[in-house]
């Protein structure tokens, strides 16, 4: 190593790197090689925001799961130092209980957590193997090239939970393309909250129905608790739009990508395609979770006491970013991480995040993602793209990741 | 080996229910609720997978 003259201990050369960093043009798949150089130099790095300010990047498994199951880290973004997305994040308001602390936090979450138990969520799978059957058919007997998100990955997830909370989905429109610009990340922050009212103003007309009319549906449960006085209207409103949100973008991503990955490896679709083993099924589902990993913002925290990690004290006040699609391919966790292998056992990827903030729909997520992996590429053998690969457009301009449109025929 | 559940600290994801069906049930909110104290080496790998998956670290292993 040279030798450091005098002076500032950090000269232009350690200016840290702007975060997010841009992915490969031939790997859409892999993490963004700076990242993953970052990794391999070790498990902590600073990086530089749009907003000038430099949060700490945390690169590898075993530090994001310790730091992420943390009490001393806030998920509230109005505590100084949580690194901000975007100018657009500001004055939206939060994103129900995702964006706040235990004691609220808890208290909230709970509210919601009975509809996503295993066992309700099994109960639904004839149904969501209905739907998958019934897009299937459309799909089959619809023209060539069919555009699968349109036509299959956006559609499942979102009939799936509106049908739980309650939502008509031939309302559709009008929230899959508000939603569309609340996670697009070049979106202005008017766009962007204009947006957020719109679906909020839906959804909030939806609750008061509720409040004369009750029905067997999640949003009559969250109504009750307006009505039980554990909930302000407003709550109530933000806590139906994460659901909503959180409920049909990420699913219809991971079908669109999970797919996309699979036509680019046939060995692994061939296994997938001639099984109906539930294992192996599943198996498949928590691999392609570990590999693609639709959050590529990293999950944000802002310290609120010291902690040393790694051999590094983090102060209070300082952001931390844990970009789990490195931590899904940290080969001190997995072996061969960049090979894709869905006979391996995947289960402990953190593509769900970890702590206490971990993935609340992560079972209902699984269950859509096995029907949907289970039964496409069996009922449509010959699926493949009807584009090249490179230009297929991928979305790296959105806060999850996936694919704008995949044109295939069969 | 005697299995230990802290279910304040559980966050209602599931996991461990997956990892071992036969040793974890959830109540009607989602909590984790044990099904059995013991467990026999036949399913001590599955209860170890579900130590490892439970994103609230509220699962344990102890000695009987
Ligand atoms: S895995 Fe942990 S957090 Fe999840 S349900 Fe089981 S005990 Fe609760």
């Amino acid at each position: 190593m040279a030798v450091t003259p005098a002076g500032p201990a950090h000269d232009m050369t350690d200016t840290a790197p702007e975060f997010p960093m841009s992915r490969a043009a031939r790997c859409p798949f892999d993490p963004p090689p700076a990242l993953r150089e970052l990794q391999e130099k070790g498990p902590l790095a600073k990086v530089r925001l749009w907003d000038g300010s430099e949060p700490w990047l945390v690169t590898r498994y075993a530090e994001q799961r310790a730091i992420l199951a943390d009490p001393r880290v806030s998920a509230d973004t109005d505590r100084p130092g949580y690194p901000s997305k975007a100018s657009s994040e500001a004055g939206e308001g939060k994103l129900s209980f995702i964006m706040m602390d235990d004691p609220e936090h808890a208290r909230l979450r709970r509210m919601v957590t009975a509809p996503f138990a295993i066992k309700r969520i099994e109960a639904l799978r004839p149904a969501v193997q209905r739907i998958v059957d019934g897009l299937i058919d459309d799909l089959l007997a619809g023209p060539q090239p069919a555009d699968l998100v349109e036509a299959f990955a956006l559609p499942l997830p979102s009939l799936v939970i509106c049908e739980l909370l309650g939502v008509p989905y031939d309302d559709h429109a009008l929230f899959q393309e508000n939603t569309r610009t609340m996670v697009r990340t070049t979106a202005t922050p008017e766009a962007r909250s204009a947006a957020t009212r719109e679906i909020a103003g839906y959804l909030s007309g939806q609750l008061a129905e509720r409040f004369t009319e009750p029905r067997d549906d999640l949003l009559t449960g969250i109504a009750g608790r307006v009505t039980a006085g554990e909930l302000t209207h407003g709550q109530a409103v933000e806590m139906a739009l994460l659901l909503l949100i959180a409920g049909h973008e990420t699913t219809a991503n991971m079908i669109a990508l999970g797919t996309a990955a699979l036509l680019e490896h046939p060995d692994q679709l061939a296994l997938l395609r001639d099984t109906d083993d539930p294992a192996l099924i599943a198996s498949a589902v928590e691999e392609l979770l570990r590999y693609l990993h639709i959050t590529h913002q990293g999950r944000r925290r802002a310290v609120t006491e010291d902690i040393e990690i790694a051999g590094q004290v983090i102060k209070a006040g300082e952001g931390v970013i844990m970009v789990n699609e490195t931590g899904n391919r940290d080969p001190r966790v997995f072996d061969d991480p960049d090979r894709l292998d869905i006979t391996r056992d995947a289960r402990r990827h953190v593509a769900f995040g970890f702590g206490v903030h971990q993935c609340l729909g992560q079972p209902l997520a699984r269950m859509e993602l096995q029907v949907v992996y289970g039964t496409l590429y069996r009922r449509i053998p010959t699926l493949k793209f009807a584009r090249a690969l490179e230009d297929v457009k991928f979305k790296h301009d959105a806060f999850i990741y996936g694919i704008h449109e995949l044109p295939v025929t069969w | 080996m005697k299995v230990e559940l802290e279910a304040d600290k559980c966050v209602a994801s599931g996991q461990c229910v997956v990892a071992a069906m036969d040793v974890f049930d959830q109540d009607d909110d989602g909590i984790a609720v044990l099904l059995t104290e013991e467990v026999g080496d036949d399913r001590l790998d599955d209860v170890k997978e579900a130590i490892a998956v439970c994103p609230a670290a509220a699962i344990r292993l102890a000695r009987p």
